[in-house]
């Protein structure tokens, strides 16, 4: 009996002992599970707040948008009808007629009918005239004038049309060709866009046409050096001043809304260029071949110096007089002809000319020659790469049309719409290819600060691109550009922002090694008692299963 | 210090006279009397013209710029061997009256732009490799603190003088490859008095100043390149065919120089025009060259022989100081030259011997024009009147004081000296303890101006005009307190210490010859410089050594160590917390023996139930 009491004793302890264990359990369960809750819904806010970099808030949606890049050009078409070019049936919707006679000489005519409608820059006006006009030669069909108007010559067939607008879907193909010529066609708009789309290349000189331009920039450096490498023989002048005042300056006057335009110049002493050309003892002359071109640029590019005050890229036009010792010097082609100018290009670089001087050398005479240099020559072939190099392209015009010659500011007003036309394009391009990469770096790298400042540069440029877009779907072609240079300088500024390279190069295990001293003692044992409880949850719910059973 | 300018009103005028008389050039016709010292060779010069007799303008970009190169070589008295050279290039544009001028000839282009794009009035800029040992050598013609100086009057239609110093700091680095764009608030000064303009032009209002050191600066071949780029005619021809790298920084000591500045073009002053001075000195160490031969030539210092001159240059000359030499007793020189040339330099009357490099006859004879034998010189130096050196003394690294000792060697004048001395924030100074003694008694300055450190944002400006006795030693001495830096504000050694630029000493110091004041009088170009109005002084600028002084310095991998060390201690206290609050006891069978395990394992090999 007292065995069984002892033994009846002892199952009432162990029972207790259990019991205390289990509800010890219990606590020590609770504990775990509330530190494991207070980790993750205070530990974890807390450290995210406080290692969280600001970034503030930019527009995606619209970013995402604008990289769509659907661009729609429209440019305003005046078709004037001339006395006797449509019937009066015709005639009967339109409210205006004009009656002006026109037995001018053409291009009086051009400059009055000019006078007559002052149009805005983007658009075009054509006037149609009958065919027994003598205004225009036999065989020309199309006047392209100076500034923004054209004369159309109706043919014969033309007379079909009841309405004005059957009439008007007669002309369309030549309104068409006309408005290709004078002010953008599907070729300069993709050359524009050259650097978004990847345009199948239908032959080399496309290509080359789109690459020797300019990129679309705010504003150009024009730098004319004269390089002398032989002072000890050659003594020379050259009147730049005036030559920039005569030849070059209007026709950046002409060009400001496009961009703003610095001239320098400077004389350069002891420049050689990087390659010996070859003596042609035939011709006793030096030559210099096409190939060796590209190598003649370095050595010489070293002495120009950039411009320290300004980032705008520089056109570089050289002036080189070769020394006495390796005059005359001429270019030849591929073909092994000479060059007629003497002259070459580089695409987005400048030009070179070279200027042999040996008509000053005289039997007899004691070096150093003075030598004058004739500017107007110098001019026309720096005018003529100046033109090429940015952008203001002459593409043939149809056999049938002809084109004024360009007056004294050397560009007709259709041509400054034609480089506008593609330069708002290629700016709208640039300018949502720079905001859309920089919104793909901010949300590749989760731990760059952006700025206030760089959230204010993109949205403001974001709002110039949306309104330089919206203009020119209207045909707006002077606000459209002035809204995609703002868009441009917008979205550099906040593209090239100094701040963002704080935290770039910030690895990610450099943060771990800080962090682990730190989060490794304290999550091991959270998450070890966690896996023994779960643990413990599923060994019940087996063990009440088995009960069942 | 404000109101100790307001107590000494009268010494405040005083002083401003005093500079004044440096900056503002008189129109006095020379004196006949001096323009006899010149020799007759002086061909005419360009830009002799009187505007008023040209009848027909001439032709709008002929010759408007001129361009002027010199050497001077003067052996010194502790055997080694100064060259200087001078390139002055003169263009006839004005810039003051915000004309925009673009076309350039003999005229750097880089710098053009810059100066017309900043508006600057004047521009200095020194690079120096080396310390100039005054009590050794001399003064050089052209003094330069160790280290980068740029120092910039802006004209007075700069509105953001900061901004515009800002950019224009970090266009200047680009351009002489240099870490200029270093230059910030926290290492630029106004100074008021000590840097007047050396141009002509009469804004002295010091808040288009800006002037700035950097003492750590190391000089070398990429800052010469595009300094011999600036020359017209490069490193092709001319003097600077002799600027060959190698041999330049293999010397004791070596500056370079540009000096931008508007000057008069004729003598009525009625238009200026730009002058830009290129300079560069070296001091050869004939010792180091290895071969006891005391001989020394061109070739041997330079290593290129001169062929000809530049020849857009209007003047190539080559001046060898023979004033110790007057009876060939020291050194001869071959081949000789028969023109001989008197000039007064820094208050000494020196005698060179001329060599026109465009005059043919000069290459003549030998490729290696001079050649010289030499013997070590006798007699004394002409001690300088003026002197200075800069310590810093104390221990520890909590405090310590600047010494600065200025030495007047003048026999019986005293005269009066600008000291100024621009100390970074981290150095704070406390302006209290400033003392001032000659003699052993107290100097006090007539003048100070002193404008304490913010900060992380300007350093201390200090200046003060002092009267030294004659034949004495004055002393500045002011203690500091060294700050402690934040970690990302130490320099990538910081256990080197940390620079304090040369202290600046500037001064007329009276003189025994007769200086010639005249400005048409044609110079030499090496002792026409610096202004001069008056005949009985000159003026002289000292720098001191630059100061390296050690800041306490922290290990720099104690904050990794302290977040391992605080985090352990976290998880610590951590970690047994957690394991009080959820540890459970549980009585825990115990264990059979290991006998029985043994057993049971063996037992249950055999298919028997275990025990």
């Amino acid at each position: 009996m007292m065995v069984g009491m002892e033994r009846n004793q002892y199952d009432a302890e162990c029972f207790l002992l259990y019991y205390l264990f289990s509800s010890e359990r219990r606590r020590g369960k609770l504990a775990a599970l509330s530190i494991a809750a207070m980790v993750i819904l205070v530990g974890v806010p807390l450290w995210w707040k406080t290692t969280q970099t600001y970034r503030a808030w930019l527009p995606v949606a619209q970013i995402n948008e604008l990289a769509k890049l659907q661009l729609q050009l429209s440019a305003d078409v005046e078709v004037v009808f001339a006395r006797g070019t449509a019937t009066p049936e015709q005639q009967k919707k339109v409210p205006v007629t004009q009656t002006q006679d026109e037995d001018h000489a053409v291009d009086e005519a051009d400059l009055s009918l000019h006078r007559l409608s002052e149009s805005p820059c983007g658009s075009l006006v054509i006037y149609v005239i009958p065919e027994s006009s003598s205004l225009l030669p036999e065989n020309v069909n199309v006047y392209i004038g100076q500034r923004r108007t054209a004369l159309l010559r109706i043919g014969a067939q033309m007379k079909v049309g009841k309405t004005l607008k059957q009439l008007l879907a007669h002309l369309e193909p030549r309104v068409k060709q006309i408005l290709q010529v004078m002010s953008f066609s599907h070729n300069d708009i993709t050359a524009a866009l050259s650097d978004r789309v990847r345009f199948s290349p239908d032959n080399k000189e496309s290509i080359a046409d789109s690459m020797r331009a300019f990129k679309s920039s705010p504003g150009y450096e024009i730098t004319f050096s004269l390089l002398n490498p032989d002072p000890k023989s050659h003594r020379l002048h050259w009147d730049i001043e005036g030559a920039v005042q005569t030849y070059i300056q209007p026709l950046l006057t002409k060009l400001s809304p496009v961009a703003n335009f610095s001239l320098d110049s400077q004389i350069l002493y002891y420049a050689m260029l990087g390659v010996n050309p070859r003596y042609d003892s035939s011709r006793s002359a030096y030559i210099l071949n096409a190939d060796s071109l590209a190598h003649v640029i370095n050595p010489v590019e070293a002495r120009l110096g950039s411009n320290a005050a300004s980032s705008n890229p520089v056109l570089n036009f050289l002036l080189y007089v070769p020394d006495a010792h390796h005059s005359p010097l001429y270019i030849h082609d591929h073909k092994k002809r000479e060059v007629q100018t003497n002259a070459f290009h580089s695409p987005r670089w400048g030009g070179i000319m070279v200027y042999n001087v040996n008509g000053f050398y005289q039997t007899g005479t004691n070096f150093p020659v003075d030598v004058n240099i004739n500017m107007a020559k110098v001019m026309g072939v720096f005018l003529a790469q100046l033109r090429l190099l940015l952008g203001v392209q002459s593409t043939a015009p149809p056999s049938s049309f002809q084109v004024a010659p360009c007056g004294s500011s050397g560009l007709a007003d259709w041509e400054l719409d034609r480089l506008m036309w593609s330069r708002s394009v290629e700016n709208v391009a640039t300018a949502t290819t720079t905001i859309t990469s920089l919104a793909q770096l901010l949300d590749q790298i989760g731990n760059i600060v952006i700025n206030d400042n760089i959230a204010q540069q993109v949205s403001s440029a974001v709002t110039s691109l949306q309104l330089a877009v919206a203009e020119l779907e209207v045909g707006n072609l002077g606000f459209a550009l002035q809204y995609s240079k703002e868009a441009i300088l917008a979205s550099e500024k906040a593209f090239f922002d100094p701040s963002l390279l704080h935290l770039l190069y910030f690895p990610d295990d450099q943060k771990f090694a800080i962090y682990i001293p730190l989060f490794l003692p304290m999550c091991v044992p959270i998450l070890l008692s966690l896996l023994k409880i779960v643990s413990e949850v599923r060994q019940r719910r087996r063990e009440k299963q088995a009960k069942k059973d | 210090m404000a109101s100790y300018w307001n107590r000494n009103p009268i010494r405040v005028f005083v002083f401003l006279i005093l500079t004044v008389f440096v900056v503002v050039r008189s129109n006095i016709p020379s004196t006949p009397g001096e323009g006899a010292e010149e020799r007759r060779w002086e061909a005419s010069q360009v830009g002799d013209v009187d505007p008023g007799m040209s009848v027909a303008p001439p032709h709008p970009h002929t010759n408007t710029d001129s361009f002027q190169e010199e050497l001077v070589v003067r052996p010194l008295h502790s055997g080694d061997i100064y060259a200087s050279f001078q390139f002055r290039t003169v263009w006839e544009a004005d810039f003051s009256r915000g004309n925009k001028v673009s076309h350039y000839q003999l005229f750097p282009k880089s710098l053009g732009q810059v100066i017309s794009k900043f508006s600057v009035r004047e521009l200095h800029i020194s690079f120096t490799q080396g310390y100039w040992r005054t009590m050794q050598w001399g003064q050089p013609f052209l003094p330069s603190p160790p280290g980068a100086e740029l120092w910039v009057w802006f004209q007075d239609s700069v509105t953001d003088v900061d901004g515009t110093w800002k950019e224009l700091t970090n266009v200047l680095s680009g351009i002489f490859c240099a870490s200029l764009n270093f230059i910030d608030s926290t290492n630029t000064v106004q100074p008021s008095a000590a840097f007047k303009p050396l141009g002509v032009g009469n804004v002295t209002d010091h808040r288009f100043l800006r002037y700035a050191t950097l003492p750590r600066e190391i000089v070398c071949t990429e800052n010469l390149t595009p300094w011999k780029k600036l020359l017209p005619c490069g490193s092709k021809a001319g003097l600077a065919v002799l600027l060959k790298s190698e041999k330049l920084f293999h010397s004791s000591f070596h500056s370079q120089a540009v000096h931008i500045r508007p000057i008069c073009q004729d003598q009525r002053c009625k238009s200026t025009s730009l002058e830009l001075r290129q300079t560069l000195n070296a001091v050869f160490d004939l010792h180091t060259s290895g071969q006891a031969k005391r001989e020394w030539s061109l070739f041997k210092m330079f290593s290129r022989t001169l062929t000809e001159a530049c020849p857009l240059a209007s003047s190539s000359k080559i001046y060898i100081d023979i004033t110790d030499n007057s009876q060939g007793e020291q050194f001869e020189l071959s081949p000789a030259s028969s023109l001989l040339s008197q000039a007064v330099v820094l208050g000494d009357r020196r005698t060179f011997s001329v060599y026109d490099l465009t005059d043919q006859a000069t290459f003549g004879s030998t490729l290696s024009p001079f050649d010289k034998k030499w013997q070590y010189p006798i007699g004394d130096m002409l001690r300088p009147l003026l002197h200075a050196e800069r310590y810093v003394a104390g221990y520890g690294l909590q405090t310590g004081e600047i010494h600065t000792v200025m030495y007047n060697h003048h026999p019986y004048r005293s005269f009066p000296v600008l000291l100024l001395d621009s100390v970074p924030w981290y150095l704070r100074l406390y302006i209290h303890t400033l003392t001032v003694t000659s003699k052993g008694k107290e100097n006090k300055p007539s003048y100070i101006h002193y404008q304490p450190s913010k900060d992380r944002l300007r350093p201390h400006l200090l200046e003060m005009l002092v009267q030294l006795p004659p034949n004495s030693a004055t002393e500045v001495t002011v203690e500091f307190e060294r700050a402690l830096l934040k970690w990302t504000e130490y320099t990538p050694d910081p256990n080197h210490g940390f620079y304090v630029g040369s202290s600046v000493i500037s001064s007329l110091v009276p003189s025994t010859v007769a200086t010639n004041t005249s400005i048409t009088q044609e110079q030499p170009l090496f002792s026409s410089f610096f202004p001069c109005k008056e005949e009985l002084s000159y003026f002289v600028r000292v720098y001191t050594e630059p100061l390296l002084v050690n800041l306490p310095t922290p290990d720099f991998s104690m904050p990794y160590n302290v977040i391992c060390l605080t985090c352990t201690v976290v998880a610590v206290g951590y970690g047994s917390l957690y394991n009080l609050l959820t540890r459970s006891f549980q009585i825990e069978e115990p264990s059979p023996g290991l006998a029985k395990r043994i057993a049971n394992v063996i037992r249950r090999m055999r298919g028997v139930p275990p025990l």
